[in-house]
């Protein structure tokens, strides 16, 4: 598949957020401010370009059928890939803790921005659902993977930001009470999904 | 005892999980095509819930603070796990149907938002009716949501043609927009709106 096609599919198509709902937690519990947003967006692009590869290696020289061979002949019948939850899960959530660490101890700044919100992410549907999506769709090469988890990661980012731009204006406006907040959220992000279903059938 | 009963009754309306607390949004909505795929999410969602729950909640005292989040996500994963074989050995179907949505129970917030609130500060029993109780109050919007989409979008429940042939004669026709994925948010905010107006102590300030 070409890469720009991948790229631009993860982003607007196969949005996270409005095709597949996920990281919905997150979404809307974070995007009551597009200053919170911003810096929850890039902590979800950050992390999933770094485990979707990642989770790609390990599908592919772990778990898979026969992805055993190369340790000799006699492990090419093995099927490991019942536990692909397990040793995704674990590497997200051990990649979540490194990339804290890594990050308070370089750069400070970036931490302050991005601290409360990465041991958020260790269970944001979002990252998993990209590791998941991932094993499913056969990518042929790590290039393709980590394209599609930055991508994924984008798409993510420009929903949570439409989102909190569009909450921090609608406390102005006349909502019903019983929708006040999360029912008139849902409704919105609903409205938000069809748009985005216009960008079906872009090809480059 | 009443205040075992409360564990189980209140996520069903006050506290429930999907429409109060905001946790398991995102199955909640994927899923929620059909009415089959709905109950056999549910189902799953309750056994996890259960099995997790009573687990750390027996581990409680023996997991240090720092790595708790590690613990559960393995425990978690583990019971994720059993339930995906289950499926897969005994509705194939429908575990394809769910495709990654079973494994995406393992970050279902619900699961673990339940694991910290609650079974990590009390005891075995409590724990497990909490566990069934919030599992219940997510299985039934689950369900209404599914119940909604399959009827509207293509006249069936369960799979069976449940609009009968002479509306169809009279011009009725099935809203496609159901089964695309917006109308999930949008019927998950009417009945926000619906259970709100009922209740009126959920309304948010401000």
């Amino acid at each position: 598949m070409d890469y720009a096609n991948l790229f631009i599919k993860s982003i607007f198509i196969e949005n996270m957020v409005f095709a597949y709902f996920l990281g919905m937690c997150s979404y809307l519990a974070v995007s009551k401010t597009v200053k919170t947003s911003i810096g929850m967006g890039f902590a979800v692009i950050f992390v999933l370009t770094i485990t979707v590869p990642l989770n790609f290696l390990i599908d592919q020289y772990l778990l898979q059928a026969g992805a055993l061979k190369w340790i000799g002949p006699e492990y090419a019948e093995l099927d490991l890939s019942f536990l692909s939850f397990i040793m995704f899960i674990a590497v997200i959530a051990s990649m979540v803790q490194l990339v804290e660490m890594i990050v308070e101890k370089f750069s400070p700044a970036l931490y302050g921005a991005l601290g409360i919100f990465l041991p958020l992410i260790a269970v944001n549907c979002a990252i998993l659902g990209g590791s998941l999506f991932m094993q499913i769709k056969d990518f042929s090469g790590i290039t393709e993977s980590a394209i599609y988890g930055l991508g994924s990661g984008i798409g993510w980012l420009l929903a949570i930001l439409a989102i909190a731009a569009i909450r921090e204006k609608i406390a102005y406006s006349n909502v019903p009470a019983p929708l006040k907040g999360l029912g008139i959220t849902f409704i919105i992000t609903g409205l938000m999904a069809i748009g985005f279903m216009s960008f079906m059938g872009i090809k480059l | 005892m009443s205040k075992n009963k409360v564990l189980l009754t209140d996520p069903l309306d006050d506290n429930n999980p999907i429409t109060v607390q905001v946790l398991g949004i995102c199955s909640a909505l994927a899923i929620t095509v059909q009415l089959k795929a709905a109950i056999v999410m549910s189902l799953s969602v309750i056994a996890v819930m259960a099995a997790s729950n009573v687990i750390i909640s027996i581990l409680r005292d023996l997991i240090p603070n720092r790595i708790r989040i590690i613990v559960q996500l393995v425990v978690v994963a583990s019971m994720v796990v059993l339930v995906d074989q289950v499926l897969r050995a005994y509705a194939y179907d429908v575990s394809k149907e769910l495709s990654i949505f079973i494994g995406l129970i393992i970050t279902n917030c619900i699961v673990m938002g339940r694991l910290e609130a609650f079974a990590l500060g009390n005891g075995v029993w409590r724990s497990f009716l909490d566990g069934v109780g919030n599992a219940f109050g997510y299985a039934w919007i689950l369900i209404l949501v599914a119940f909604f989409r399959e009827l509207l979008g293509s006249g069936k429940l369960l799979g069976i043609q449940a609009i009968p042939d002479f509306i169809y004669e009279m011009g009725y026709v099935d809203n496609g927009l159901m089964l695309l994925s917006p109308m999930a948010l949008i019927t998950v905010g009417l009945i926000i709106w619906v259970q709100r107006s009922r209740n009126r102590k959920l309304i948010e300030q401000g």
